[in-house]
């Protein structure tokens, strides 16, 4: 019973311990966020990193998730009515959950990953001392970029993936279950609100926002070799996963219940 | 003003339970050339890191020009690390940047130097440790580590820092190439009027660029002197330490 206690406390002051480590990262990276100097070389390239080079990734998942939600909708309609309801299913079910959530987790796999493995290793090899010795100060040169280009571009992406899923959904209702493209755009169009677009920019900044911030903070703190730094970027894609889902009902929750 | 270019006193650095450095005091004079020997892990790494700011000491005072860096903020202090140059124990290279923009870093970030020019400045620096130019637009991973160590060192000198550190520049490599990066070590230093302090375990390496030696043991300095005084001292431990005795006062804990 004592060691058990014991244990529970430990686990408990280690998590405690932990949260604080993460806040004071969290206030370190914002306040090195607004004040000069930027580095936008840096910026750029996290830019294409994370955004240009996602883009085929997020265009296959948001285009089959698209497709699958427009033939699962037709077999519980069945006929009647069919046409407008698959289109809403899907532009609705796209742009505010599946196309922010895949395109978050897509993201953190391939580049929360990458990050946590890069500066996990920059650390463990001293390059990220070397900075500080050459005067630079390693929180602007490498967590600052990555930030900021998370919160701007996972947005975009979000946008891009809410078109190429709904395309997905057009391809399967105008081939595959022969509805009338015509009529499909326009209830598609007829449906769409200024808030199905606003949900899917708010989650794909909180979840590039997450995504970066784990990627940066686990590598970060790695420690002790190629073993630390393989840690490290699994901590990364767990954490940002599943921060990705809870913040995904947490901001569902605050804009569409009243 | 004191001719003292870094003056420690009392420096302890502890790792929860773990002291590493346990009242440390040392002197350099400018221009002068100390090296630091002493076991493995002794906390040698440990001290030229609080002197440059990337670890915090717990307490003690770490002056540079007179000026007490442990009692300013990080960021009054940047003007005296920005005085400071360091040659890391495995090279620390960017392995993101090209090697020329590695030895030009400094001089690009920190100096604003457009990069036509710095990076002419860096194949001048890369030639002065006897690398050809060739080398400044490979990767830092498509060279061996002796080379490493020398664009470490380049790179190091480059922005002409008014100290410098070097951790174990000699460790993995072989003795002609060790005694190369010594006179690299020796011209370098010299030639931009440097103060420096080097740690090592290497006792040729130590020989030969030091002008004073200190010896580390258990997180305080039991010995200093020049090489000649080395020699002839009775001290055990530095004794056992320059034989490379398994026998005597140092016991290793294994
Ligand atoms: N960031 C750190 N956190 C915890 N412990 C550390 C840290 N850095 C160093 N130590 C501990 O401090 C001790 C001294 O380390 P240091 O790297 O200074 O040794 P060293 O004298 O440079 O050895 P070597 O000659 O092998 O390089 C080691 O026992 C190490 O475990
Ligand atoms: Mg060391």
């Amino acid at each position: 019973m004592e060691k058990f206690l014991r244990r529970l406390g430990k686990t408990g002051v280690t998590f405690i311990c932990r949260l604080g480590e993460l806040s004071l990262f969290i206030g370190r990276a914002l306040y090195n966020c607004m004040t000069p100097p930027f580095y936008f070389k840096l910026l750029g390239r996290q830019f294409l990193d994370i955004g240009f080079y996602s883009l085929p990734v997020v265009a296959l998942t948001t285009i089959f998730a698209g497709m699958v939600i427009a033939l699962q909708t037709y077999s519980g309609f069945s006929s009647y009515g069919a046409e407008s309801a698959v289109a809403a299913v899907v532009l609705i079910s796209v742009t505010r959950e599946l196309a922010p959530v895949f395109c978050g987790l897509m993201v953190a796999g391939r580049i929360g990953a990458a990050m946590a493995a890069e500066i996990g290793t920059m650390r463990v090899t001293e390059q990220i001392d070397a900075l500080t010795t050459l005067s630079t100060n390693p929180f602007k040169y490498l967590v600052t970029p990555r930030i900021l280009a998370g919160i701007i571009v996972l947005p975009l992406l979000v946008i891009v993936g809410d078109i190429i899923g709904i395309f997905g959904g057009y391809v399967v209702s105008i081939y595959q279950l022969d509805f009338n493209p015509a009529n499909y755009i326009n209830s598609t169009i007829d449906e769409l609100q200024t808030i199905d677009i606003v949900t899917g920019l708010i989650k794909g900044a909180v979840f590039g926002f997450i995504i970066s911030l784990m990627g940066c903070y686990n590598g970060y703190k790695s420690r002790g070799g190629a073993q630390g730094v393989g840690e490290a970027t699994t901590n990364a894609v767990v954490t940002s996963s599943i921060l990705i889902l809870i913040f995904n009902y947490i901001i569902t929750g605050m804009l569409f219940t009243k | 003003m004191t001719e003292n270019k870094i003056e420690i006193r009392g420096l302890h650095k502890a790792f929860g339970k773990k002291k590493v450095l346990d009242g440390v005091d040392i002197d350099v004079k400018k221009g002068e050339s100390l090296v630091v020997i002493g076991g493995s892990g002794t906390g040698k790494s440990v001290l030229i890191k609080c002197i440059q700011g990337i670890l915090t000491p717990d307490s003690g005072s770490i002056k540079i020009d007179d000026v007490d860096i442990t009692q300013i903020s990080h960021k009054e202090a940047e003007q005296s690390y920005a005085k400071m140059g360091m040659l890391f124990q495995g090279a620390a290279l960017f392995d993101s940047l090209k090697v020329w923009e590695n030895v030009a870093f400094g001089l690009i970030e920190n100096q604003k130097m457009p990069r036509r020019e710095a990076k002419t400045e860096a194949i001048r620096v890369l030639r002065q440790v006897g690398l050809a130019p060739d080398v400044a637009d490979l990767s830092p991973s498509e060279l061996s580590g002796g080379m490493q160590k020398r664009v470490g060192l380049a790179r190091a000198i480059a922005t002409k820092p008014e100290i410098i550190f070097f951790d174990e520049p000699t460790t993995g490599l072989d003795p002609i190439m060790s005694d190369v990066i010594n006179d690299l070590i020796i011209e370098s230093v010299k030639g931009i009027g440097a103060t420096a302090l080097t740690i090592t375990h290497d006792m040729a390496s130590a020989r030969k660029i030091a002008d004073k030696i200190a010896m580390l043991y258990k997180g305080k300095i039991i010995w200093q002197g020049t090489v000649k005084e080395m020699d002839k001292t009775d001290n055990p431990y530095v004794k056992q330490f320059i034989k490379g005795s398994s026998q005597g006062p140092i016991s290793v804990e294994v």
